[in-house]
Order: C-alpha cells, then structure tokens, then sequence
C-alpha cells in the first residue's frame, strides 16, 4: 500500500508525476483510518496549471479517436431514427403510439419526465454543490451541465410532439394571436411550459458563463480557424481580475438561482399528476418524491457518462475514484429517499380509507403492470443497496452497471406512475392495456440518440472539464500557502484550497 | 464602442505588463502596486485568485443589485400579465374561481423572476466589464497569451497618473516580477 500513502499525500508528491502518469488509479483507501484526515486529493498526481490545460485541452485539439467514432455513429444512427419517427408521426398522427382511451399519456410523457430528470443532477453538481463549498464537483460540472443541457433539449421534444396538432405547438405560449385567445394561466402544464423552458435557458447561460475562461484558454492555444471561432466565443476575455471580481458574483447569482429553479422545475413538473383527480397521482408527497427521484437517476447518468468519458480521454486523474465515491452515496441517499415514498404511497393508499386509492396501489403491485412496477422496485430499491459496500462503490465496472439498472428503473417508475394510473378507469369497460407500438421505441431511442449525439460534439470540440475551476482547487492556487500551518493544510479536504487564502485575508 | 475597441490612453503606449511566477507572488505584488497608489491597472490570472480583489483594493461590484432589479422585474411582469389575461385580455371562468387567482399564478411569477434575476447576472456581468471586447492591447503579447494557462500578470496603463515608464517597471521589478515589458496600443 505504499504506493497508495504516496498518491494522498499532496504534500510529498507535488509535481512528482506528470499527468500523462495517473498512477494508483481506482484507489480509494486513504492511509490513515481517520476519514477526516489525509483525504485522498482532488485532483491526482499532483499536476501543475500547465498540466491541467494540457489535459483539458488536448482532447479537442487531437484529431477524434476510433473509440469517439464508436460512440458518435450509433448516435447519429438513432437521432436518425428520432427524426424518421416524429416524421411519421406528424404524417399519420398520435394513432401510430399505442395510445388509446383511457391510456392517453405512456411514453411520451414517461421519456419527458425521464429527460427532465436526468437533467438535474447537472444542475445539483453545478449550483447546489457550489453553494455548499463542495469543490470536488469542479471536475465533473461541466459534463454535468452539458449534460443537463441536452436532458432537457431531448424532453422538450416530448411535449412538443404528443400535441397531435405540432404546427400549433405555440399556443403553449402568451402569443397575441388572430384569434385573441390567451393560455389559461391555472393549469399546471402551462407552468410546465414555463419552468422547462426557463430551465432549459438559465441551464444554458449557466453553462456559457462557466465556459468563458476555457473558451479564451482555447483560444490562446491555438492559431487560424479555431483561434477566430474559440476568439469570438470567449467575448475577448483576457483574465483580468477586474472581470474575475464581477464573474465571481454572476458565477454565485446563477448558482443562487438556479438552486430554488431546480427544486421548482420538477415540483412543477410533480403538479402535472398532483393536481389532477386521479387516484395513484392526486397525492401531496410528490413534489419532493420526483425532485429526489430526479435527482437520483441525473446522479446514475452521470455516473454512466463519466466511467466512458474518463476513459476515452485520459481524465483518470481528473474524475478521480473520489468523485464516483461520493456520486454513489448520493445515488444510495436519493433511491432510498424514493423506496421511502413507494412505501409511503402504499401506506397513505391503505390509512387513506379510499377505496379507489387502495385499488389503484394493489394494482400496481399485482395487476397487469406487475412485471413494471416490480422491475422498477428492483432496479431502484433493492439493487441501489449494493452501494453499502465500498469495493461497489470503488469499482467502475459495478458503479456502470449500477447506474444503467438505476437509469432504466427509474425510466420504469415514471412508465407505472403514468400508465398504472390510467389503465383500469373509473369504469370497468373503459380498461385498457397500453402496449408500446414500434413507432413509441423508435421515439424513445430516438431521443436517447440525440442526447449522446449531443454529448459526443460536446466532448469533441469544447473542454469537458473546467480547466479554471480545477486550477484553483490545485494546492499551489493558494495565494498564501505559508500562512497555513501544514496540519490545516492535510485537515481540509481541499489540499491549500479555500482555508490559506482564506486566513490571508 | 466598447465592442470591438477599449478605452485606450493617448499616445502609442498602452502600458506595462509584468509577469509573476507564482499566485502568492502576484497577490503581494498587487498589495504593493495598490499601496503605490496606482488606479488605472488590472492583474491577470488564469483563475480567481482568492482574496486577490481585496489585495488590488477592488470594491464590491454593483452585479447584485442589477440581477436583484431584473428579477423584481420578471416577477412584476409575470404576475402582471397573468393577472391581465385572466381579467381583462381573456378572462375565464375556472371551477368558480376568482378571475384574478393569484396563487395559481405564483409558479409562473416565480419561475420569471428567476429568468430575469439570471440574465440580469450574465449580461449584467458582460455590461460591467464591456464584454465582448474582442480587440485589447495585452493581446499584442506573445507572452500574454499564459494569461489563461499558467501566467500571473500585472498591467499597469500608461495614463494612470503615477505612471513613469522606467520607475514604474523598476516598482514591479522590485515586487518580484520576473519579467516585465512595454506593451504598444
């Protein structure tokens, strides 16, 4: 293990290993039992500034490898595939889903309260961890909003489309019209318009403004074409401290803002069902079961981007086995927040005296959609529970797996909340068995086919890490790193980080 | 026009610009140029060097109260025009409730405060500090261009009243610069 003790120590390495050397990959024991001593470092082998441009930027800078091919064209193939199905649908209409009465939503609205889910643990890496000083997300937020930023690309399609009049799509919005009709204000889908669609816009000027530095990193890498495209996107940043104090401020209003935003987009979204009649979605804890179930399965797509991303561009040192530590423990806190509220939604069905409350519950654990909703318990409840054991969570071929059973049960939970509650009716000759129809899958893998084509341009042509923010969590970024006695300096998580500069001042 | 060309002082000289090896060296450096007096002058690294606008003398920025002002005027709007179309544009009658219900509306004022408060932030953040610049004197430096890698810098302008050419870089010399040069308008 002496090659362990040598990879935490901040101190005795610095600036030993070069980056290209990420040795003691997958290494997690720290040396010292004492879980609030001696962490392991952020960002490993103890890279200088010039290090970690380097390997923030030579991945756009190097021609794209077999592996990004691999990846890219399947991609495409199934954004293909998503254009040829809405095509078909906007030919023929709604009829080539299996939609029928009483199942009047099942996919479309499964895949947009998937999408807008999976886009937020983007948001949670990139504002909530930023306003509770959790620097260890400087490594993944970038991917992590990109990420959030395509989730939400892909589930504004949904709504868009299961209209069954697209080329009327704008009535969602306050448009003066020729027929002088206006949105009705009290509905919650027209909040939805809202919330998704300001989401979508803060997440992207979020994104952009973190970007900025990079960009101008970028730029002054390079010569001619890139130089002029990476010149014009950076606005002429030129790292002035002046522009720095004022960032810093934006940086922290967005992160303030966008915090209540992401707890309201998916509480909004909750509403859609909540506010309605109908037993198995009329119930008050759905606000904060889908925020933490939202949150939850973003975390697995994370995880699920980050093992292949890492991989493919030499980030090991970057994305350490620390990151996907505590990635999964927040996966093991949400899933078994959201196995609290599938108990908790047996119970009230049961205390509730409702009789049609407590049908719609049995049935969804035993009647037709049992195969559904037991897969979902399975996938979200009870396989989650393997990430308890440390050798799970310090293993990328576990924490892969896991996170893809997590992404699909947690597809599955919106499928039986939406579906189980629509198919038997109030009246017994209106039930009815929704089977997805050829042109639903299609739609489905479509959308997951934009999401990676997004994510594979991403990755190719602008920095996936933020190459800034990792600079000023490196020990050297300290402006006073004398003024800190040497035990603070090993006692923060952050090796020099926030405490010296914090003491110089 | 703050868009292409910043203000520049007079003459063909923009000013001087020293390197520093180290974040620690920079902010002392910057502690020495404020005690000398100097305003017209900025210090450049590649990250946020923490505490490094106290070290200049920067004083707080005005962002908050820009971004705070957009989002009280997100929220005006959005509660206004619901209330306006529920009334008086295209009032309808929903389960017997009020025309004016406004706590059905509080969601779509909410999310349009936080619309406005975050592109108050951003753009903003781009009026205080007249971006896009794309054109600036410090490009003109090769040695510049580790602003936004590793480098650590101090430029001071040529108008900036205690500006001397030969004491003034013999100042950043004595701060600890390792480098410093005139950089042309």
């Amino acid at each position: 293990m002496n090659g362990t003790h040598n990879e935490s120590d901040p101190v005795a390495n610095q600036s030993s290993q070069t980056v290209g050397h990420p040795a003691g990959l997958g290494v997690l024991d720290p040396p010292d039992p004492d879980p609030l001593d001696h962490r392991a470092p952020l960002i490993l082998g103890g890279p200088s500034f010039h290090d970690v441009t380097e390997a923030v930027a030579r991945p756009l800078e190097r021609p794209p490898t077999l592996g990004w091919w691999l990846c890219f064209l399947p991609s495409v193939a199934a954004l293909g595939l998503l254009g040829v199905a809405i095509g078909w649908l906007f030919f023929e209409g709604v009829g080539v889903w299996g939609l029928n009465n009483p199942v009047g939503w099942a996919f479309d609205i499964t895949n947009f309260v998937f999408w807008v889910g999976i886009g937020h643990a983007g948001t949670l890496i990139s504002a909530i961890l930023f306003l509770f000083r959790q620097k260890w997300r400087t490594s993944i937020n970038r991917s992590a909003e990109a990420m959030t930023i395509f989730a939400v690309m892909c589930a504004l399609i949904f709504p868009g489309i299961h209209v069954g009049r697209p080329w009327v799509a704008y009535w969602m919005f306050p448009i003066p019209n020729q027929m002088a009709m206006w949105p009705q204000f009290r509905s919650p889908l027209m909040w939805d318009v809202f919330a998704v669609s300001i989401y979508g816009t803060v997440s992207a000027l979020f994104w952009y403004v973190g970007l900025l530095p990079d960009l101008a990193t970028i730029r002054d890498r390079s010569r001619g074409l890139r130089r002029m495209i990476f010149g014009g996107l950076a606005l002429g940043w030129r790292s002035s401290m002046r522009h720095w104090q004022v960032y810093e401020k934006a940086y922290l209003i967005l992160a303030g803002l966008a915090t209540p935003l992401v707890l309201s987009v998916h509480s909004i979204v909750s509403m859609d069902f909540a506010t309605s009649q109908l037993p198995g979605w009329h119930t008050t804890i759905f606000p904060p079961y889908f925020v933490a179930g939202a949150i939850f399965s973003g975390f697995a797509m994370v995880v699920t981007l980050m093992v292949i991303t890492r991989k493919a561009f030499g980030l090991e040192h970057v994305i350490t086995m620390r990151h996907f530590d505590y990635m999964a423990k927040i996966m093991l806190l949400t899933g078994m927040i959201v196995g609290y509220a599938y108990g908790l939604e047996f119970f009230i069905a049961w205390y509730s005296g409702n009789a049609y409350e407590l049908f719609t519950f049995k049935n969804r654990a035993f009647g037709p959609y049992a195969w559904a909703y037991w897969t979902m318990v399975t996938c979200n409840v009870l396989i989650p529970q393997l990430f308890w054991f440390k050798r799970v969570r310090s293993s990328l071929l576990w924490l892969f797996v896991l996170s893809i059973f997590v992404n699909i049960g947690m597809w599955f939970e919106r499928f039986v909340i939406i579906v189980t509650s629509l198919h038997r009716d109030f009246l017994p000759s209106s039930w009815f068995y929704f089977r997805p129809t050829f042109w639903d899958v299609a739609t489905m893998i479509g959308s997951f086919g934009l999401f990676f084509t997004m994510f594979c341009l991403f990755v190719r042509f602008l920095p996936i890490v933020a190459a800034s923010e990792v600079k000023s969590v490196l020990p050297q970024a300290a402006a006073h790193p004398a003024v800190a006695p040497i035990v603070e300096l090993e006692r923060d998580q952050i090796p020099g980080g926030a405490l010296p500069a914090r003491s110089a001042v | 026009m703050a868009l292409l060309r910043p203000s520049l002082p007079p003459g063909d000289r923009f000013g001087l610009l020293a390197e520093f090896p180290t974040p620690a060296a920079l902010y002392h450096a910057c502690e020495g140029v404020r005690d000398a007096g100097f305003t017209r002058w900025d210090a450049h690294a590649p990250f946020p060097v923490h505490g490094l606008d106290r070290a200049m003398g920067l004083r707080p920025t005005r962002l908050p109260w820009i971004s705070l002002a957009l989002a009280l005027a997100g929220g005006a709007a959005g509660m206004g025009l619901q209330g306006w179309v529920s009334t008086i544009a295209y009032p309808l009658n929903i389960s017997g409730k009020p025309f004016f219900s406004w706590p059905a509306f509080v969601p779509i004022t909410f999310e349009l405060a936080v619309l406005g408060g975050a592109a108050g932030a951003v753009f903003g953040m781009f009026a205080l500090n007249q971006l896009p610049t794309l054109w600036h004197p410090l490009f003109g430096s090769q040695r510049f261009e580790r602003a936004s890698d590793d480098g650590f810098f101090i430029s001071i302008e040529s108008w900036d009243p205690k500006f001397d050419a030969s004491a003034t870089a013999e100042l950043l010399r004595g701060l600890g610069a390792t480098n410093v040069e005139t950089v042309a308008c």
